[in-house]
């Protein structure tokens, strides 16, 4: 049975007239790393919404069609029980960090307070996720005299310390620098290692080729496109859908219009090696 | 005419050393990236240069202006400065008040504010979003109403603080386009960023920063492929620069064409 079903949903904010999801019925299941791309307002982050519950709960609006998590309805989930199964973390740190809260120890440890986890248990997971994203120096600091990228592994750092099953992570490098964001996927991928189902909305196109199982495009509230990784970044049919693909896949249609296929398209840097050091033979 | 940093190191009231002793001239015309870590001292180095930081220790020079003798307010007249969060600097309730702000401020004829909201709409793709409220926008077309309103004001100098984060596949070819038709009307265009191929494909001349320090400064070629250099700001090469190193390919590629070209 799939973990997530959309079945033809539709949703619009209240007070807009455009419908921000068009009729979405996908599957997602448990256990597998899925990237949604495509260009900015196309529904990606309402997406997220409803896969979290926040619609409808706290974006009310219009909701047309079934989305269960595991089974129950979004619309049946109370929030504070989906809130212990799905962790979010915001594309806007800003939106994410409490602002009530005095040291980024404590802003981390805010979703495992709320659950009543023994204290020592907190603090052991709370110093374990600081050091795993980096932070631990930062422990004393307040959250708001953060920098833009600190606060962003700190909103990081206090969804991951809640172990959900699963999380949705909306655009989570878009304020990190390149070994930044490598050591954010570092950690994406060892959460998916792990056994989590990972839903991933990111512009980087070169990082969800090497990392996602599956993709979904987003166009205009709908899903425009999906399936494996491969098929959907190595077709250059994609780029029409408002999204980037992977640099070594534009390269090897660039082979290909000169004359010198290579024997598949790549999408990462591994196979476009491969396929170039193959060619010869 | 240029921006002349000389010497100029920065430290913050509370103690804190952001820059260290830093010598770079930027002259008119250029197209000019910044790179490097997160934390290396970038923001700080293009804030000395539009007055927003007097260096604490040096000089930074703009057309001949020290900015230790004259206020922020007049140095942003020739250096405009679009900040990395675009909600440090939009106060209006509609993306037009936003644009035309400055211009009205300095009562310029109605005809000029026209033509130049007209040029900085146009170059940033915002027509469509003139009568709303701008905090009611995604936040990478909040950023775009911040460089808008930057662009009307007609700065020779334009700082761009990460432009592309957030930016999707048509966000970045709108930058992209914008920054040659700026560099057609004469502007100097300096951007931070940590999208190398924006970096690559936009900018003639890269600086790396590390550590407070400028490290090198060169073009795209002299930068990527100084693995001294790469590792030292911690930046990466481009992905097809990085796929011809590993393919062995001579002649410091970085660009798909070259690459296709040589193999």
């Amino acid at each position: 049975m799939a973990y997530i079903e959309l079945k033809d949903v539709s949703y619009r904010y209240p007070y807009t007239k455009e419908q921000a999801l068009k009729n979405v019925t996908y599957s997602f299941e448990r256990g597998k790393f899925y990237g949604i791309i495509g260009e900015n307002g196309g529904g990606k982050t309402t997406l997220c919404n409803l896969i979290r519950g926040l619609i409808p709960h706290f974006y009310l609006g219009r909701l047309k069609g079934e989305a269960l998590v595991d089974g129950v309805d979004v619309r049946d989930w109370d929030t504070g029980e989906i809130s212990a199964k799905i962790g979010y973390v915001f594309q806007n740190p800003f939106t994410q960090i409490s602002g009530i809260k005095e040291t980024v120890f404590e802003e981390v440890a805010i979703g495992l307070e709320n659950l009543g986890v023994p204290k020592d248990e907190m603090i052991e997971r709370v110093i374990n996720v600081c050091e795993m994203l980096n932070i631990e120096d930062l422990v004393k600091n307040n959250p708001n005299e953060l920098s833009r990228g600190q606060r962003q592994r700190v909103a990081f750092a206090s969804i991951i310390v809640m172990d959900t099953d699963t999380l949705v992570i909306d655009e989570p490098t878009s304020q990190l620098d390149p070994e930044g964001t490598e050591s954010v996927f570092e950690i994406i991928r060892s959460l998916k290692e792990s056994g989590k189902t990972i839903i991933l909305v990111e512009h980087k196109i070169d990082l969800i080729a090497e990392h996602c199982e599956e993709i979904l495009v987003m166009q205009g509230g709908k899903i425009a496109m999906s399936g494996p990784t491969k098929a959907i970044l190595s077709d250059f049919g994609t780029l029409d859908l408002g999204t980037m693909i992977p640099a070594t896949a534009v390269f090897g249609h660039a082979m290909k219009e000169a004359g010198k296929p290579l024997a598949d398209i790549p999408i990462t840097l591994d196979e476009a090696v491969e396929l170039v050091e193959r060619r010869g033979e | 005419m240029a921006i002349e940093v000389k010497n100029a190191s920065f430290v913050y009231p509370n103690g804190f050393k952001a820059l260290e002793n830093i010598n770079i001239v930027i002259n008119e015309g250029e197209r000019v990236a910044i790179v490097g870590q997160n934390g290396a001292g970038k923001t700080t180095c293009v804030k000395m240069m539009n007055g927003l930081n007097k260096p604490t220790e040096g000089d930074v020079i703009v057309d001949g202006m020290n900015t230790k003798d004259k206020t922020t307010a007049f140095i942003a007249k020739s250096v405009g400065y679009v900040f990395q969060n675009p909600d440090e600097q939009i106060f209006n309730s509609t993306v037009r008040a936003e644009v035309e702000y400055v211009l009205r401020y300095f009562k310029l004829p109605e005809k000029e504010i026209k033509e130049r909201v007209k040029r900085a709409v146009q170059l940033t793709d915002i027509a469509g979003y003139l009568d709303i409220n701008p905090l009611d926008l995604p936040y990478p077309i909040r950023k775009f109403v911040a460089i808008a309103a930057v662009i009307a004001s007609k700065p020779k100098y334009i700082i761009l603080d990460e432009p592309t984060a957030g930016q999707d596949k048509h966000g970045t070819e709108t930058l992209s386009m914008m920054i040659s038709e700026l560099e057609k009307d004469g502007v100097t265009v300096i951007t931070i960023t940590h999208d190398m191929d924006f970096a690559v494909a936009n900018f003639d001349r890269i600086v790396a920063m590390s550590q407070k320090k400028i490290i090198a400064d060169g073009n795209a070629k002299e930068i990527f492929w100084n693995e001294d250099i790469v590792s030292r700001a911690r930046i990466k090469k481009t992905q097809i620069g990085e796929l011809a190193k590993r393919l062995n390919v001579p002649g410091e590629v970085l660009f798909c064409e070259e690459l296709v070209e040589k193999l």
